[in-house]
């Protein structure tokens, strides 16, 4: 976390141009005593280690600075925009990952089956689609074609909505936004979940415990996909940034009012504070969702125990 | 050295072992899906290439009225918000979508390549800053890490590859590690040392070439994700605006999805299909190069 914060600050720094500059321009002209005083205002005069330590100190109580484009602080900003996001991130993944598993677990089972040979394609196909084309597609075909789903946001405003007619009004949109952005990932879950699922039920305690005489779906879903569950929650935190990364375009194809959209609009304004307050939050985010799954991957396997990796 | 007689020459020829390229080459043949990835990235490689000669239409003037649709006023897939021919767009993007494609895999993989054979190979306090290195560029979400870089310096081509190329070398990087942890092990590699070979020799002439084959393997598949990465900041607005690629059409019809999607519809397709072959191709590489991990 803290080397991304010492790249966000040198960044700002070599980007040519400065917030006086900035100011300058949206003022329409300054001269050369007037861009003095903004850039002392903005602590700019200062030599660059003293820069560095005062934006550290701000960043630890959360203070990224002030947005000259939307006039409100940074974090309030990214705060309002980020349960959207996560909202999105995190649907996509359990949708990702349970369908994900259910495919990659009927695959297994029939190893030459038709449900196999999907997967291999499927993985392909989510790999190779650029994930905003997918999005653009589905809205042709459920938006525009056949009106099921909203085209885009994140509820209907024209409509005064409270408790749960709201939340199904949001989850109403939010259906196709979490298929597009779980659509990449589905195929990936689905060949590791297959391939460890295989190694699972070729080993040594699957075969006693159908020796045993238990029926074969007990020991398929509750001997041995809890252990072949292991690579895929791996996977859920290694892709995490990916997920990240994936959602800003689909934020953007679905005018998703999320930190994506934010980032694309604070580049659009030039408005460096908000851009590099979302890479760290994001970067935050990333950070959080890896310890999580560090205590989802104890739950599972309680062989694991702390501070022995 | 006595002399040999014919018979006994052509029975060792007949044993003599095959070249490694051309065995890898001839499973790589006896792969269907393999060499059908290959014929169409030839295809769309070719069309790239030659196409712009052949259809000189410019692709950035406007020819007719806005949104004709496919097929009418004789252009065959219609033109863009702007009246612009979309064929010609397509046709001459694909140059540049190929182009930023490969050298942004290619810097990563040289990236890639340099921090993980030196980290692999030198072990200790190296192995530990630049594993960090690369832990960190694995957490920072890439693509808002490369919208800031492409909005701060500008959305010119070298800066969108040298973008796309900083934030995608970390498979690379383990990949070349874990190779190199394994080979730098193995008795040819101390056989080499023990005679005095230096260093760099060991690096670049001894382990290097022996790790290769997943290496050339991942970089394949890195073209395709370097091509949906440009792709991606493209269709944000972050592409060079005095050059046409497919992200780029994308971008520029962005608000016009409801209108009339097939602007959208075929450049997506193109990049589409062109990932879907460079993947079959990293596959079919895959099972002809590292033959021992094909276990089903």
């Amino acid at each position: 976390m803290f080397i991304v914060l010492i790249l966000n600050f040198f960044l700002m720094h070599l980007a040519p141009g400065d917030i006086a500059d900035t100011i300058a321009i949206d003022a329409g002209g300054a001269d050369e005593e007037m861009m003095d005083a903004i850039r002392k205002d903005y602590g700019l005069d200062l030599p660059i280690w003293q820069q560095l330590l005062k934006y550290l100190a701000k960043v630890v109580v959360l203070d990224l600075g002030y947005s000259f484009y939307y006039n409100i602080s940074v974090t309030d900003l990214i705060l309002e925009r980020l349960p959207a996001t996560l909202l999105l991130v995190i649907s996509a993944q359990l949708l990702a990952i349970t369908i994900g598993v259910v495919l990659g677990v009927i695959a297994a089972r029939n190893p030459q089956g038709i449900t196999s040979h999907f997967v291999t394609v499927l993985a392909l196909v989510g790999y190779s689609a650029p994930v905003f084309w997918t999005g653009i597609m589905l809205i042709i075909v459920f938006s525009s074609t056949l009106p099921i789903f909203p085209i885009g946001g994140l509820m209907d405003v024209s409509v005064e909505r409270e408790g749960l007619a709201k939340m199904l009004d949001v989850l109403h949109h939010l259906v196709l936004p979490s298929i597009t952005l779980a659509s990449i990932f589905v195929a990936l879950y689905s060949r590791l979940a297959r391939a460890s699922m295989l190694d699972v039920l070729g080993s040594d305690y699957v075969r006693t415990a159908k020796a045993k005489g238990l029926s074969e779906f007990l020991v398929v879903y509750k001997h041995a996909l809890r252990n072949a569950l292991l690579p895929v929650v791996t996977m859920a935190g290694l892709v995490f940034s990916g997920v990240i990364s994936g959602a800003v375009l689909v934020e953007t194809v679905f005018s998703w009012p999320g930190l994506g959209t934010l980032a694309v609009q604070a580049i659009v304004a030039r408005d460096t504070p908000t851009i590099l307050g979302i890479l760290f939050f994001s970067s935050l985010v990333v950070v959080v969702a890896n310890l999580l799954t560090d205590l989802v991957y104890r739950i599972i396997d309680p062989r694991i125990k702390t501070s022995d990796d | 050295m006595t002399k040999q007689s014919a018979t006994s020459t052509l029975e060792l020829e007949d044993f003599r072992e095959e070249h490694p390229l051309v065995e890898t080459a001839r499973m790589y043949l006896r792969n269907y899906s393999a060499v059908m990835g290959l014929i169409i990235l030839s295809l769309i490689v070719v069309i790239s290439l030659i196409g712009p000669l052949v259809y000189s239409t410019d692709p950035f003037e406007m020819v007719w009225a806005p949104f004709t649709k496919p097929g009418e006023q004789g252009f065959i897939l219609g033109t863009d918000y702007l009246g612009r021919d979309l064929l010609a767009q397509i046709i001459h993007g694909g140059k540049v979508t190929l182009a930023v494609g490969c050298a942004a895999a290619l810097l990563s993989v040289f990236i890639g390549i340099t921090i993980g054979s030196l980290s692999g190979f030198y072990r200790g306090w190296v192995e530990e800053v630049l594993m960090r290195i690369t832990e960190f560029f694995q957490v920072l979400p890439t693509l808002l890490f490369s919208m800031v870089i492409v909005a701060l310096f500008g959305a010119s081509l070298p800066v969108i590859t040298f973008a796309i190329g900083i934030v995608s070398w970390t498979a690379v990087a383990r990949i070349t590690r874990a190779e190199f942890l394994r080979i730098r092990e193995l008795e040819y590699v101390t056989a080499s040392r023990s005679v005095g070979a230096r260093n760099i020799y060991l690096i670049m002439q001894v382990i290097l070439p022996n790790a290769l084959p997943p290496i050339v393997v991942q970089a394949t598949l890195m073209v395709g994700s370097a091509i949906l990465f440009e792709a991606g900041l493209s269709f944000l607005g972050l592409s060079d605006p005095n050059v046409m690629s497919w992200g780029a059409i994308m971008g520029n019809n962005r608000q016009y999805i409801l209108l009339e999607g097939y602007i959208l519809m075929y450049p997506g397709l193109a990049i589409f299909i062109t990932v879907l072959a460079i993947s079959l191709v990293g596959d079919g590489l895959n099972d002809a190069l590292n033959p021992k991990l094909r276990k089903r």
